[in-house]
């Protein structure tokens, strides 16, 4: 069965305030979509709202994943499900390494499938190590990186490129990319965008949410649409993408009438 | 990938079968009637044949506890009865030298408290306290080919009676508290430990003490002498069966740390939920001596310890990293005391305390700096990590500072396990148990790193233990 991520007259809203009002969108296996809109226009609302955070409330829609409508489960169980988020800022786990942390969660997720674990449920040691090494290495991480805590005191060019080896280890159905190339200088941006695109194939489909074009650039999408107030407001392909690029926001923020958010983050 | 990496990854291979709370049934050759009086100490100190300055030491002690009020301070001690409590028992004759010589179930236990095969050979020595006695107490002969004595402390009183009582009870006077005082008058156990100058022990001494006979109290007494210059590592942990009455441990724990010498003592208690834990651990450190307490608590109905390091002389040093974790019904009241008596020394207490299911961490700490001991540096952080709204956490800080050239900075911090911090772990596929379980051992990462290798593995099973089932 393929695993799509289907997304229906999705509404969320954070501390009572709606962001995300009547959003449609559809990403299928294979798939290459690209999220465009300036800050605030609720780019990272919908992304943490897919992925199930508490804070996030859902107040109407539906999300279908794989057959499933995955709005009544646990974050953890639509990662089992191999819906993934790269996040823009991820969070530090201090004293928590990223190898142990990537073990219990590499286990965690194929566990569903039945695949190579010993009795704690852990992925085999050995087997992990090799696995972990050789993604790293695509990555261009040294191996000390294994043995950092989680996030904690990494530059943000390491933050993300530690989002990316989580991605390259849960081999997800689904991906999504928060402002994966945002706060990158140049080569760094060349890095990740290099690396995920080796992950990318028939099974994996991907929502990279940038407000620049410039990871476009490693990544081409099939589709690209604009997100303003909460809303895809054009949806089309590469050369929506080279509009913005061109023109910036403002016209289209003129096309729909939505004035400039003006508490949005940086 | 470097080797020590596998170490670390090791760690999260955590099973659920550890088993803590048994008992074997071992016959005690000896039991002391319950409750004390000065008949019950003369005829512990006929049965152990002491000299009589023991036997004199023990009953001045026995006096001063008697004069002294019950504790009111720290933890509710109203439903300890100290006549409800056995001082003295013995379970085996002697001593035991090889492990050969071991009666079988006291082996058994042993494995059952996984201290595994290889570890017994690598080992420096092995003490192990049972019940009141110690009963096997291996020193191999590499240790004593450098000239280190590791033995009972009941032993040493016997073989090296100059020494011992040259340093008994001078770091840590019956006086000194009522606890102190009964330790004093009934301690049985423990271990002595001389560095001669300069010798470096490689790896760490080892003793294991459990409390094994239902309401008997447990009054080791270690002494630790580091001649100058010289190296030491001394690791105690232990288990303890569930009891349903009440426990009491009181330990004394007296470190010297003679000039340039440097000790560390890493303590893991996981005593049963009905125990009384009140240790008293002091060191004395010397010109450029390095003391380290590495003291994690878990278990116990109410611990009060405090582990302390007075620095005599300059360049002295005095490192504590506590860890506490209260869960239901337990109390732990723990801290550190650092005492800057001389000039230009130097301290830092890291506290960290886990509170749940209505336990309460309390961190005392007592920071003081003579007048006149200019250019000392202390430096105190107390992280406390609450994980329900019915637990609890406290600081009760103290800080005397006689001189002001000192540089002296106290941070304190309480967190919740932050909501980032699971959703991130849960979108990888973590269960909300096994997220929290990981924050937690990350929070305590840096006592466990301090540990040799089986004892993190161990701590980390503990902690896994304690999360289980508390997320609902
Ligand atoms: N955790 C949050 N707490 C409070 N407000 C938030 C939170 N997340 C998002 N918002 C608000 O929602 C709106 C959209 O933010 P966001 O989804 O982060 O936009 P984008 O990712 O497109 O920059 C903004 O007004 C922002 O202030
Ligand atoms: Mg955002």
């Amino acid at each position: 069965m393929s695993k799509d991520l289907v997304i229906n007259d999705l509404h969320i809203s954070v501390q009572g305030k709606p962001i995300i009002k009547g959003l449609n969108l559809s990403v299928k296996q294979g798939e290459i979509h690209a999220l465009m809109g300036p800050n605030g226009s609720g780019k990272s609302t919908l992304a943490n709202g897919l992925m199930g955070h508490p804070l996030y409330e859902i107040d109407s829609g539906e999300v279908i994943f794989s057959g499933v409508d995955v709005l009544e489960l646990e974050a953890n169980e639509r990662a089992k499900l191999g819906l993934f988020l790269a996040f823009q800022y991820p969070t530090a786990i201090p004293g928590v390494t990223l190898a142990n942390f990537l073990r219990l969660a590499v286990s965690a997720v194929r566990a569903k499938e039945g695949n190579g674990s010993d009795n704690d449920g852990l992925i085999p040691m050995r087997e992990f190590r090799g696995e972990l090494r050789e993604k790293m290495r695509q990555l261009g991480v040294d191996d000390s990186f294994a043995r950092r805590y989680l996030n904690d005191g990494f530059s943000g060019g390491e933050k993300k490129r530690a989002e990316i080896l989580q991605l390259a280890m849960l081999e997800p159905k689904i991906a999504i990319l928060d402002e994966t190339d945002s706060g990158l200088d140049i080569d760094a941006v060349r890095i990740v965008g290099e690396s995920v695109s080796q992950l990318i194939g028939p099974e994996l489909g991907v929502l990279i949410i940038t407000h620049y074009p410039r990871l476009l650039d490693y990544i081409r999408p099939q589709f690209v649409h604009i997100l303003l107030d909460g809303n895809i407001v054009e949806s089309g392909g590469w050369e929506l993408a080279q509009m913005l690029e061109a023109e910036g926001y403002d016209p289209i923020r003129e096309k729909y009438g939505i004035k400039e958010e003006q508490n949005g983050e940086v | 990938m470097a080797k020590s990496e596998t170490n670390t990854m090791e760690e999260i291979g955590i099973s659920n079968e550890y088993q803590y709370g048994f008992h074997d049934d071992i016959k005690p050759t000896f039991k002391s009637r319950k409750g004390l009086d000065e008949e019950v100490i003369n005829q512990m100190c006929d049965i152990k044949d002491e000299p009589d300055w023991m036997r004199e030491y023990r009953l001045d002690a026995y006096k001063i506890f008697k004069q002294k009020p019950m504790t009111k301070w720290g933890g509710d001690l109203s439903q300890l009865d100290f006549d409800d409590i056995y001082y003295y028992v013995k379970a085996s004759d002697r001593s035991e030298r090889s492990w050969d010589d071991v009666p079988d179930d006291i082996k058994k236990t042993f494995d059952r408290l996984g201290i595994p095969e290889a570890e017994r050979k690598f080992l420096a020595g092995v003490g192990a306290q049972y019940d009141s006695e110690v009963v096997y107490h291996n020193i191999v002969e590499e240790l004593d080919k450098i000239g280190v004595v590791f033995l009972d402390t009941d032993t040493a009183i016997k073989e090296y009676p100059d020494l011992v009582k040259k340093y008994f009870g001078t770091i840590i006077p019956s006086a000194d508290n009522q606890f102190a005082a009964l330790n004093s008058a009934v301690w049985s156990g423990g271990s002595f430990v001389y560095v001669p100058p300069g010798v470096k022990v490689e790896y760490p001494l080892q003793a294991y003490f459990r409390i094994n006979s239902e309401n008997m109290g447990q009054f080791e007494r270690t002494l630790i002498i580091a001649d100058e210059g010289s190296q030491v590592h001394y690791v105690e942990g232990c288990t303890a069966p569930t009891f349903s009455s009440e426990s009491l441990h009181s330990a004394v724990v007296e470190i010297v740390c003679m000039k340039g010498s440097r000790v560390r003592y890493t303590t893991i208690q996981n005593w049963a939920n009905n125990v009384y834990n009140l240790v008293t651990k002091r060191a004395f450190a010397y010109e450029d001596a390095q003391m380290e307490w590495v003291d994690g608590n878990l278990g116990s109905k109410l611990t009060m310890k405090y582990p302390s390091v007075y620095m005599m002389e300059p360049g002295a040093r005095g490192d504590i990293l506590s860890i506490a974790f209260a869960s239901k019904g337990q109390h732990q009241d723990a801290g550190a005391k650092v005492y800057h008596c001389a000039p230009h020394t130097t301290s830092q207490i890291t506290s960290k305390s886990i509170s749940k299911d209505g336990g309460r961490s309390s961190y005392r700490g007592w920071v003081d700096v003579a007048k006149g001991a200019k250019g000392c540096k202390s430096h105190v952080v107390c992280d406390a990590l609450i994980l329900d709204k019915d637990s609890r956490s406290d600081t009760y800080p103290v800080i005397e500072i006689g001189e002001n050239d000192t540089n002296i900075e106290h941070e304190a911090r309480v967190s919740k396990i932050g909501e980032e911090q699971l959703f991130y772990l849960m979108s990888r596929g973590l269960s909300e148990e096994e997220a929290s379980t990981m924050i937690v051992n990350g929070f305590i990462e840096p006592l466990v790193k301090e540990l040799p290798m089986e004892y993190a593995v161990e701590m980390n099973r503990l902690i896994q233990l304690q999360m289980e089932g508390s997320v609902g």
